[in-house]
């Protein structure tokens, strides 16, 4: 297949997964703002979560204060924003719309469909009244276009690069959203010494984050005991029956990778086949004791590269 | 506007012709808000399909649905059986003529065109002197615009020989009768068209460079943002060919070859929808960044067909049009099937005294416009547009051809006040190969606005759904 394809599919996966990602992340602190909290911890969830996605630079250059509002419309509609929800799931459509031969007729469509539904979303005052409606579209149009994608695609190279966006960028995704709590801040989460009633806000905190990547139900089934911050870490990180896990989506990366190998991409496989060794055998002690923000620091670096190193192998080779 | 010629029903009367009756009987059937929802219907999916055209200009970048008309465009068996052999010896024709121009020049040695006309046109090639191309084909996909006039006799207006475009219209708009209106495909007999991507993949097969036995084809686009990027993108997927950008593309050792995942593959034959002058950027435009560097001198080597091939606007040049009869006599020896609409060249004294003295009766021409860009409609235009366009006729009198304002024939369509009859014109795809070969049908455009003789998309015009009726 042409690699310029391969480029665009590839890309048209990742950002309807960002847009997906942003939505949860978003929710998440939108529930969390519901809670009994001060100005000042309000701020600093919106802080945090701006910073986990590298955006609070470009959201202080243009806005200043730190309103719930100001961040909703930044990161969803803000076209000068490219992670925005609304910028997302254009460059989705864009990076469709310069393959759409090589898609079904059914994902081109959905993906169209998205965008121009998208339109008429934004236009009326969703947003402002019931964000989380707002968010739960989304996520349903993310689920839709996966489930066409594999309901009716070609199992072939397309489709391998599809599933290789989809689960690099979830797995960028989970990470930042686990970092967030951890963002800005040197304290420790994982410490037994501190007051009654921020624990209590600790609990209505992870259960979020768990409901944010559609965990809340797992967790109970697969733990059946309280929720505690050290066993939502595993759970995202280390259980490969976890859909949004870390371990899941290199597991998905590592086989598609397979799928589509080539005479460039042996270093790349072994620098994956590392990564999903690593997550596969570590126990969640280990991460823990090493430092939590550390480890997720440096496996964000390390997804930054797999995405150049499969640009360079696959989809932009640098010679003829 | 003098009297037309209506498609659907005889002059002065209200009984439909004869292979309109069962159509116009089923019309008046239908109630007036289930036409409304599948107008409504037809809009909804042709825009979430993605079936648009961008637009130039002052909204670039905005994508726009070209209207579609419900009220189908009809032609008798009969009367296509005669455009259809009209169309092959024209095309034949003007085939053989690139072929002589790049190589003896018969027809300028006997006189029956003058050698400025060709060797000072912008669209000639030199670089194309003396090159063989196989089977002596230049324009493998020729899109010849039809029109209708006086009582009914067909015109040829246009001959696009360098990269037409429509035909995606042609094969959608059908899809979407059949689908709004089932019924109506069992009373009629209606020439299927959908078998269009599959000959037009033959032919460009049957054209790959000699020795090539499982050619690999591709459609090569400028890209997404040209306004016929949906029907680049629609092609490709129909005959399952990859579609390529310049930068997909590369020259290495005399062969083009596409950048793939799995490394570098050969490409044999280029359906390409840009334009000679950015084909490649050594040979011509050196500011093309759409093209392929060395492309050319692999098209020379005969490595690589183009389709169309370099060079053939030599012969769809409006100042070559007037020439096209008498091409088709001296090459075939036999009297042309379909006319030329009477033309007044520019260049010459005696016709540019006669088109200043004229102007509000005729239709000026660009020599090199299209798009319905660039030309002066004088019945439709006020005092001082035609005084502007004067001006610059007399600076550039060679640049412009001019034709008697045709009386277009005119189909019932669907308009804002309710149905009126509009001025169509017909672009027919004809394929050229081994052999030549059309499907029964084509592109119907209308000009929406009443009293509107300009059809192009560009300009506010709309499709029918063509149907060609099997005897």
């Amino acid at each position: 297949m042409l690699s310029r394809t391969a480029d665009h599919l590839f890309w048209m996966a990742r950002y309807t997964e960002r847009a997906e990602n942003t939505a949860r992340m978003l929710d998440v602190n939108v529930q969390t703002a519901l809670l009994p909290q001060s100005a000042h911890a309000a701020e600093q969830g919106w802080r945090a979560m701006l910073g986990i996605s590298e955006l609070l630079g470009a959201f202080d250059d243009k806005y200043g204060l730190m309103t719930a509002r100001d961040v909703l419309d930044f990161m969803v509609r803000d076209p000068d924003n490219p992670s925005s929800i609304a910028s997302c799931i254009h460059q989705a459509r864009e990076n469709a719309r310069a393959v759409r031969g090589a898609l079904t007729t059914e994902v081109w469509e959905t993906h169209n469909a998205t965008w121009l539904e998208l339109k008429n979303k934004l236009r009326g005052r969703l947003l402002e009244e019931d964000p989380s409606q707002f968010f739960e579209w989304v996520k349903y149009r993310s689920h839709l276009s996966r489930g066409v994608t594999v309901g009716t695609m070609l199992k072939d190279e397309s489709t391998h690069f599809i599933r290789l966006g989809t689960f690099l960028e979830r797995a960028d995704n989970t990470a930042r959203i686990l970092d967030i709590k951890f963002h800005g801040t040197e304290k420790s989460v994982f410490a037994d010494d501190r007051a009654d009633d921020e624990a209590r806000h600790d609990f209505y905190y992870w259960a979020a984050i768990l409901r944010s990547v559609s965990g809340f139900e797992i967790y109970r089934k697969v733990y059946r005991d309280v929720i505690t911050p050290e066993r939502v870490a595993e759970l995202l990180m280390l259980r490969a029956d976890m859909p949004r896990s870390l371990l899941a989506c290199m597991d998905e990366v590592s086989s598609n990778l397979a799928q589509v190998r080539n005479d460039a991409s042996a270093d790349t496989e072994r620098f994956v086949g590392k990564l999903h060794a690593e997550l596969k055998y570590s126990k969640i002690d280990e991460i823990l004791s090493a430092g939590l923000h550390e480890y997720l620091t440096r496996f964000l670096e390390r997804i930054y590269e797999l995405g150049n190193r499969i640009s360079r192998d696959f989809l932009v080779p640098l010679t003829a | 506007m003098p009297n037309f010629f209506n498609e659907m029903y005889a002059d002065g009367s209200v009984a439909a012709r004869d292979h309109y009756r069962r159509f116009d009987t089923w019309l008046a059937a239908q109630p007036p808000e289930v036409i409304a929802r599948k107008r409504a219907e037809a809009d909804l999916i042709f825009r979430r399909v993605g079936i648009t055209f961008a637009v130039y200009g002052s909204d670039a970048g905005t994508e726009r649905l070209i209207p579609f008309d419900i009220i189908p465009r009809i032609i008798p068996a009969a009367e296509w059986a005669q455009l259809e052999a009209g169309l092959v010896q024209r095309v034949k024709t003007l085939n053989m003529f690139i072929h002589d121009i790049y190589h003896d020049q018969n027809i300028v040695k006997a006189g029956v065109i003058p050698a400025e006309q060709i060797f000072r046109n912008a669209q000639y090639r030199p670089e194309m002197q003396g090159i063989s191309v196989v089977s002596d084909i230049y324009a493998h996909i020729a899109g010849v615009d039809i029109v209708r006039a006086g009582k009914g006799e067909f015109y040829v207006l246009e001959d696009n020989l360098r990269v037409p475009s429509g035909v995606s219209y042609m094969l959608e708009d059908r899809k979407m009768m059949m689908r709004l209106f089932p019924d109506l495909f069992a009373q009629y007999k209606v020439a299927p068209v959908a078998h269009y991507p599959d000959m037009l993949l033959d032919n460009l097969r049957s054209v790959a460079p000699v020795g090539v036995t499982d050619p690999t084809v591709v459609v090569m686009t400028p890209g997404m943002y040209n306004s016929a990027y949906f029907e680049h993108a629609f092609l490709a997927q129909q005959m399952g060919v990859e579609l390529v950008e310049g930068q997909d593309l590369f020259v290495n050792d005399n062969a083009v070859y596409m950048r793939t995942t799995r490394g570098p593959k050969r490409v044999d034959v280029i359906y390409r929808r840009i334009d000679d002058d950015f084909l490649d950027p050594l040979a011509f435009r050196a500011d093309s960044s759409l093209g392929v560097p060395g492309l050319l001198s692999v098209y020379r080597a005969g490595r690589v067909t183009l389709a169309n091939a370099i060079g053939t606007g030599v012969a769809d040049d409006k100042s070559i049009y007037p020439f096209v009869p008498d091409m088709i006599r001296f090459y075939l020896s036999e009297e042309p099937i379909l006319n030329n609409v009477p033309t007044y060249q520019c260049r010459k004294k005696k016709d540019l005294e006669y088109t200043l003295a004229h102007l509000p009766d005729l239709v000026v021409k660009e020599v090199h416009g299209a798009g319905g860009y660039g030309m002066l409609v004088g019945p439709a235009s006020t005092r001082d547009e035609i005084e502007s366009f004067r001006q610059r006729l007399l600076a550039k009198p060679e640049g412009y051809i001019a034709q008697p304002t045709l009386a277009l024939s005119a189909c019932p369509t669907f308009v804002e006040s309710g149905i009126a009859p509009r001025h169509i014109d017909l672009r027919p795809f004809v394929l050229s190969g081994k052999t030549v070969s059309m499907v029964k049908g084509g592109l119907t455009r209308v000009a929406l606005k009443e009293g509107s003789l300009v059809v192009n998309s560009s300009q506010g015009g709309g499709t029918k759904d063509t149907w060609v009726l099997e005897k």
